[in-house]
Parts: C-alpha cells; sequence; structure tokens
C-alpha cells in the first residue's frame, strides 16, 4: 500500500505507519525491565477514529485497520519479529504447481461468540468480501482467484455470489484455484482481509461492521465513536501468539502531540509514531522507553515516464544523475532527524528478498559523477525539474532539501511544486497533470519484495503511477511468479529489481523507521515492519 | 415584541437556505474524488469504485444530488457519511462535547472578563488598571496554540495537577484547562470593553444623578452604571459564544477534545460533503439563534430600546 494512504489516515504525522519490527536493535528490545505483569490487565494504544465499519476486508486505514487485526486472525500472518510467514488456522498451505492450493485448517478455533471455524467460514467471507455488490474496499484483493471476475465483473451485477475457485472439502480442507501461477499467494493471506467471517455476520453485515466478531486474539467489547475501541483477551483463542495481557483499549488522537503528551504522563501506554516536533529529543525523554524500529516502507522520487522527454533511451542516465546528486545520509540525518534510513534498493529493509545495494552507486552521493552523467544523458529538458508532493504531509522540508541538493550538484534547476493536500496531489499524479517529478512511496502490505516491486513497476500495475514499462522487468516478474516456492520467488525479484537500477524508473530516497515510545506501565513492546506494536506480547506491569 | 421575534425567525429562511446551499456546492466542488480517496494512494478499483459511487448517489448529477440532499433535510435526514453512519449521530457526539466546552469557556470569560473590567474601569489609571492593560494586551498577542501548550506543559506536565489532554469529555474538571485557553483571548477583548465603557459611563450624567439621589454605591454601580456599559460587551459576547460553538480546531487538537472543531476539520479533509454540510447547517441555527438572542437582550438591558 502506498505511503500516502495511511499518512493520511493517521493522525497528520508526517511518517506513514507499518509495521514489523525486529532487528531493531538495542532500541528495539526495549523494556526488558522484567518487572513483574498482571496479564489481566490491558494497556492503551493510540488511535484513530476508523473510517470504514470493522469489517475485515474493509479496513485499509490504520485507525480500522489495527483493530481488526487483533480482533480478527486469518489462515496465516507475519512474525512480528521476523516478518515471515506464520501459520495460525491454517495447519498448512500445500501446493505443487503455485496455483491450487489446498488448506487444511488446525482443530478447536471458534468466533468470539463461540461458533466453530471452520473451511466454509473462510470460504463465504471471501465469497461475501469480493462481492462488487458489498462494497468492500479490499475487494480486489481477491482478484487471483478463479471466479473473481463473475462476482466482481467490470460492468454491471455480479453473475454468481460464489467465485469458482474455492471448493470446501470437509470442516477443515478447501482450495483454492487461481487463474494463474501466483507463488507467493499464501504471502497474500496473511492480509487481514482474508480474514474468516462467523455464520451470524452474513444476517446483519452492517451491524457485525459496528460489534464485530472475530476469532482473533482480542475480542470486541465497545466502540465509544471519537473516543475509543475497547478489546478483551479472547479466552479460547488458539493462534501461537497467546496474549500476555488483559486486552487493548484503542484510545482516538486527532494529534500526535496530544498522543506524545499523554505518554510522557502515562496517560496512555503506547504510541505510534511521535510527532515530528518531539523527533529530536524523543530518545533523551523516554530513555529505555525509546523505540526506533525499522518499518517497510520506501520514499521514492517517480518520474513521470509516460512524458516524451523521459522516453528516450539515454534519458535513464539523467535519473541516474540526479539520483547520485541527492545527499541521502545528510538529509536523513539534519533535516529528517534521524527517522528515515538512506535507501539502497527499491525494496524495504527487512522485507523477504531484501537486497541492500541493488541500486549501487546510483544511490550514492557523488556531484562530479552525477553532473556528467546527466551530461551525457543529454541533460535535463529546460534545465529545470519541479518535484510534485502534497503539501499536507511534511514533505515540504525534505522536498526542498533534495532539490537543494541537486542544485548544488548538478546546476539543475529544482523547484518543489505543492498541491494543497494528499487527495489533490493525487489525482495531479494518476491524471497525469504534472510535469516531470513527483513524491512517491510504498508501504508493503505484505513484507515480500515482490510487493515493492510488481505492485509498482510492472506494466500496467495498479499503482504503476511512473508509467514505467520493461519488457526485461515484466519477463522477469513473471518468471518469478512462476517460482515453486517462496524463495526462489523473492530471488527472482531480485534479478527484476536489478533492473530498475538500469532504468531508473524512481529515485529511491529512504526507508521508514518507527519512532515511538512506551510509558512506564508496560514492558516488552516491540515494533514489527508494519509499524504495529507485536500486541499480544506487551506486558502490563502489576 | 412578538411580531419582531416572528420576522426576525422568517428572516432566517433565506439566510438558512442561502447558506446550506453554498456550502453544498462549494463541499462538493473541493478538488480530489472523496471516494477514490477512500483507497488511498492505491488505485481504487474501477469497478468497486464504481459500485460504491452507484450505492451512495455519488454517480448523480450535482443538481440531483442536492436536491436529494435539501428533500431529505427537511425530513430531519442529514445524510450518511462515508463509513455509512448518520451524520446527525456524528453531529450528536461531538455538538455535547463542543457545548459543554463553549459554555466553560463562556463563563469564564464572562465573570472573569466583566469583572477584571469594571475593577480596572472604577480605578481608571491606578495600578491595577495598567496592570490588566499589560496583561490583555499579553493574551492578545499570545497566539492560541502557544498558550494551550504552555498551559499543557505547566500545569499537566510539569505540576500534574490535571491529565495532559481530556480522557472523558463529559468530565468537566478536565475541560476546565482547555476552556481558560479557549476563552483566554476574549476575554481580554471582554475585559478591555468592559473598562472602557465603564470608564466613561462614569462622567455621564445619569450617573452624576444616581450619586447625588444619595443611592448606595452597590446599587448606583450594579443597577446603573454595569447595566448601561454592558451592551456592547454583550453585542461582543453574542457573536463570541456563535465563533465557540463553532468549534475550536487548535484548542480542541491540543488537548483532545473531540467536538465540533475536529470533527469539521477531519470531515473538510476527507472532503465529506454530507459531513461538513451536515456540521454547518447545525452551526448556522447556532448564529441565527445567538444573534437573536443578544438582540433582544439590548431591549431587556435598555428600556430606551424597543422593538415594533
Amino acid at each position: 500500500m502506498p505511503t500516502g494512504t495511511r499518512v493520511r489516515w493517521a493522525v497528520v504525522s508526517a511518517t506513514s505507519v507499518a509495521l514489523v519490527a525486529t532487528g531493531c536493535g538495542s532500541s528495539g528490545d526495549s523494556g526488558s525491565g522484567g518487572g513483574s505483569s498482571d496479564t489481566s490487565k490491558t494497556f492503551t494504544y493510540q488511535s484513530s477514529e476508523p473510517q470504514n465499519p470493522l469489517q475485515p476486508a474493509n479496513a485499509n486505514e490504520v485507525g480500522g485497520g489495527r483493530i481488526v487485526q487483533n480482533l480478527f486472525k486469518g489462515l496465516a500472518d507475519y512474525d512480528p519479529s521476523s516478518g515471515k510467514l506464520r501459520m495460525q488456522v491454517a495447519d498448512s498451505i500445500d501446493t505443487s504447481d503455485a496455483q491450487t492450493y489446498t488448506v487444511t485448517l488446525k482443530s478447536g478455533w471458534t468466533f468470539h461468540d463461540g461458533t466453530p471455524v471452520t473451511a466454509q467460514s473462510f470460504v463465504d467471507a471471501w465469497n461475501w468480501a469480493a462481492n462488487v455488490g458489498n462494497n468492500q474496499i479490499n475487494s480486489s484483493w481477491f482478484g487471483d482467484i478463479e471466479g473473481y471476475k463473475d462476482v466482481h465483473p467490470e460492468n454491471g451485477s455480479p453473475t454468481t455470489d460464489k467465485m469458482s475457485g474455492l471448493t470446501v472439502q470437509d470442516d477443515t480442507h478447501f482450495t483454492i484455484k487461481l487463474y494463474n501461477k501466483v507463488s507467493y499467494f499464501p504471502y497474500k493471506l496473511g492480509y487481514v482481509a482474508f480474514s474468516p467471517l462467523p455464520e451470524g455476520f452474513f444476517k446483519d453485515p452492517a451491524g457485525y461492521g459496528q460489534k464485530p466478531v472475530g476469532n482473533g486474539p482480542y475480542e470486541f467489547v465497545s466502540w465509544d465513536h471519537n473516543s475509543q475501541v475497547v478489546t478483551k483477551t479472547f479466552a479460547n483463542y488458539q493462534g501461537v501468539d497467546k496474549p500476555k495481557n488483559g486486552g487493548v483499549v484503542f484510545k482516538m488522537y486527532t494529534t500526535a502531540e496530544a498522543a506524545y503528551a499523554d505518554l510522557q504522563s502515562n496517560n496512555l501506554d503506547v504510541m505510534d509514531q511521535v510527532p515530528p516536533s518531539a523527533l529530536a529529543n524523543y530518545k533523551n525523554d523516554l530513555g529505555d522507553r525509546a523505540i526506533d524500529a525499522p518499518q517497510g516502507a520506501i520514499q521514492n522520487i517517480g518520474f513521470t515516464l509516460y512524458q516524451p522527454e523521459w522516453q528516450g533511451a539515454n534519458t535513464a542516465k539523467v535519473r541516474q544523475g540526479l539520483s547520485m546528486a541527492i545527499d541521502r545520509d545528510t538529509i536523513t540525518k539534519t533535516v529528517l532527524q534521524g527517522s528515515r534510513k538512506s535507501a539502497t534498493a527499491w525494496v524495504a529493509e527487512g522485507v523477504e528478498g531484501y537486497k541492500s545495494g541493488t541500486c549501487g552507486d546510483f544511490c550514492t552521493y557523488n556531484p562530479d559523477k552525477a553532473k556528467q552523467l546527466i551530461q551525457e544523458g543529454g541533460g535535463v529538458p529546460g534545465n529545470a525539474i519541479k518535484i510534485t508532493y502534497n503539501a499536507d504531509g511534511g514533505h515540504k522540508e525534505w522536498v526542498d532539501a533534495v532539490c537543494n541538493s541537486i542544485r548544488q550538484a548538478t546546476g539543475v534547476n529544482c523547484s518543489g511544486d505543492a498541491k494543497t493536500d494528499f487527495k489533490t496531489a493525487r489525482a495531479a499524479i494518476t491524471g497525469h497533470q504534472i510535469n516531470g517529478l513527483f513524491r512517491t512511496g510504498w508501504v508493503q502490505d505484505y513484507p515480500l519484495n515482490a510487493n515493492f516491486l510488481a505492485d509498482v513497476y510492472r506494466t500496467g500495475a495498479a499503482s504503476n503511477d511512473t508509467g514505467y514499462s520493461s519488457p526485461e522487468f515484466d519477463k522477469l516478474a513473471n518468471e518469478a511468479d512462476q517460482a515453486d516456492s517462496i524463495q526462489d520467488t523473492a530471488t527472482g525479484y531480485q534479478k527484476a529489481e536489478e533492473q530498475l537500477a538500469l532504468d531508473m524508473p524512481a529515485i529511491p530516497l529512504w526507508y521508514y523507521r518507527t519512532n515511538s515510545g512506551f510509558s512506564t506501565n508496560v514492558q516488552n513492546v516491540e515494533f514489527d515492519s508494519f509499524g504495529n506494536p507485536a500486541w499480544t506480547q506487551v506486558e502490563v506491569k502489576g | 415584541m412578538g411580531r419582531y421575534v416572528a420576522r426576525r425567525l422568517l428572516q432566517m429562511i433565506p439566510v438558512f437556505l442561502g447558506t446550506v446551499t453554498i456550502i453544498f456546492f462549494m463541499t462538493r466542488m473541493l478538488p480530489g474524488d472523496p471516494a477514490a480517496a477512500m483507497w488511498g494512494d492505491k488505485a481504487a478499483d474501477p469497478a468497486q469504485l464504481a459500485a460504491f459511487k452507484h450505492a451512495r448517489g455519488l454517480d448523480l448529477s450535482k443538481w440531483q444530488q442536492y436536491l436529494h440532499y435539501m428533500g431529505d433535510l427537511f425530513t430531519g435526514d442529514f445524510g450518511l457519511t462515508m463509513n455509512n453512519r448518520k451524520v446527525i449521530d456524528v453531529i450528536g457526539e461531538a455538538l455535547p462535547v463542543t457545548i459543554r466546552l463553549a459554555l466553560l469557556a463562556f463563563v469564564f470569560e464572562l465573570v472573569v472578563g466583566i469583572g477584571i473590567g469594571l475593577f480596572a474601569g472604577l480605578r481608571r489609571g491606578k495600578a491595577f488598571d495598567k496592570s490588566t492593560l499589560v496583561l490583555t494586551l499579553l493574551l492578545i498577542s499570545i497566539p492560541v496554540p502557544v498558550l494551550g501548550f504552555v498551559f499543557q506543559n505547566v500545569f499537566a506536565i510539569q505540576l500534574g495537577w490535571v491529565t495532559p489532554t481530556v480522557q472523558s469529555s463529559t468530565n468537566l474538571g478536565q475541560l476546565i484547562l482547555p476552556a481558560v485557553v479557549l476563552g483566554s483571548i476574549s476575554l481580554a477583548y471582554v475585559a478591555r470593553l468592559t473598562r472602557t465603557s465603564i470608564a466613561e459611563n462614569l462622567k455621564a450624567d445619569y450617573m452624576r444623578t444616581a450619586v447625588a439621589k444619595g443611592l448606595p454605591r452597590r446599587k448606583v454601580i450594579g443597577t446603573h452604571l454595569l447595566r448601561n456599559s454592558i451592551i456592547p460587551v454583550i453585542t461582543f459576547l453574542g457573536t463570541d459564544l456563535g465563533a465557540l460553538m463553532g468549534g475550536a480546531i487548535v484548542t480542541e487538537g491540543i488537548f483532545n477534545v473531540q467536538g465540533v472543531g475536529n470533527s469539521l476539520y477531519h470531515a473538510i479533509g476527507r472532503s465529506e460533503g454530507a459531513t461538513v454540510s451536515g456540521f454547518v447547517v447545525v452551526l448556522v441555527l447556532v448564529f441565527l439563534f445567538a444573534s437573536l438572542l443578544v438582540d433582544l437582550l439590548y431591549a431587556v438591558l435598555d428600556p430606551r430600546i424597543r422593538y415594533a
């Protein structure tokens, strides 16, 4: 998911929110104070009012997303410390051809209302969510499954309400047949949209959206709009991550500043992201309660490759030159106050298949080489570039810094082109109403390199805003999709990524980090690469 | 009097319709597609987007949408938010919070402001008067966010008297700090208006008469001086009450009060036409009634003012 989404919905913070964690080094394994904890006590988490009913396939923004994630559990999820796929309701997801998957469920799982979680619970939930008539924002996630086009036609009404690719064998077995081979399909299954739904849901989807009944580690207690969503630990939770606390209370904050003030005075236990105003001091303020962990998110500058001036074979050199004119290390340290880490590839750190240095010298600051490459490539059209960005996301400072860097290194006139807000900027970018360069980015949907590559750079991909179209890249990506194992897929995509260095459709700038903290009431707080804490592992001091 | 009120109420109808119409078209003309924005940065699935728009009537022409909206409005239906909640429910949650906060701020500026102004006006040129002038000048020149963060830091984080943000919007004790911040600037204006008015009226003929009649000082000041001096203050307070009800985006943000200001701010950010219009409809009504109330108060305070 592109960076904007989350940013936009989250409090007006400059950064986006995503998840996973671990290798978070010294600051990550914070709170190892080792005091005694009380497993019946709840803790509070900074949240924002969900923008949609709490239905699994309808939660694509942080506010609702992180609540739904805790109320529901799908076939698999991602290990918070390694980011690797981890089986939950599924005992196994097997395939021999990467196109037909056989799912075996564990027994014993129930929904919060006591009804069992069966193969039918999954198949019904997916059929319902994919149906265009049910208006689920994430309905297109089911697009790989055979029969999707019947429940989700491009025009008109669905011809059926069941996808032919889903077949229930018995209570604990079902098969998924895909239109094409997608070797990493199980990774997608970790997304919350693929959660099961209880039978009662289908009789009253709207009502269940207000009072969700799931199968996750926490069950829903109450939702005071604009104030809080209260959950409590589900006693019969069968997952591998049994909660070590009594529940999570999601407290709604409209600004990160307010949340930070509450955190400092122990009125809030864990927060999302400290406000930009506190970035310089939060490590001093919080000491060993400060968090600085990597996120699976990247910030890029894209080019309007669909415009004739960027289409010549030599223009790649100009783009590479511009990339080398950006002093990433200095900007991340000064302007961004260490809240980002310089990028060396198009895939974020910590993601399965991440390989550092794919961008090579092209992502290393070198003014002389930059100038030379730009000249060889025929120079920048008009010797001036504009970087389009949204003025409401805290991007102005770094866009100006990048422009300064480019101007000083190469003499190319660079200026920012601010659009009022995120919506307006997006409309201009997708409507091809901009010139030259634009701010872009990507927050992982699932921690696999394919997500950073196929969804952004493949010809015609829904989020391919640059209009990049490379037969070589597409060929390598297709080959990777047909691979037999996820490891082979990841390696295949690494090869495809190398093509990006040659064409430079977008300049990788830096990776996002989670800069957060927690109160003295809790311990063992670790963040994953989605920017979420490992909820169930948080311990509340007794 | 009755006819005057009736006429004023009738005048409200075109004002109300005009405002609602303007706001309706303004919010619908904001750039960007609010439905597509629900997908964030991700390209919206075209089929799903079309289905969603159709379900919400967003695929109709602006005029058709307008007619539907106005029709619904007269039956008391304010429409739905993007996330399918009734706009009236959202208003119902935010408005009471704002009313509590606004009334606290209002009482604060009324009591303290008039008190200080009266005292300073009576002792014109003395130390208290001079320090009032300095203090009010200071309050007027400090931007609200600065005042808010300073108060939050001093009273909540340093002294620990209160929580930094409002934990429960029904707890009046917790609302006091934001109310003081919210009311402080108006307080300065109220104090200055009262002071000037009092100081001027002190020299009026009727004052000399009242004192000459041998009325007790309390009565001279209470019934004669204050009552006559308060009219310009009432004018100010009337419009200020409307402004307070309109919500205070900055103060609500600092103290995490989930009131009208915040709801409106987020609704505008998301181009949620129905929600913005809904709030504005309610606010227009509040403003209209507040100004009617002020005009009626004039007649109560000054018997020379008669409405026919």
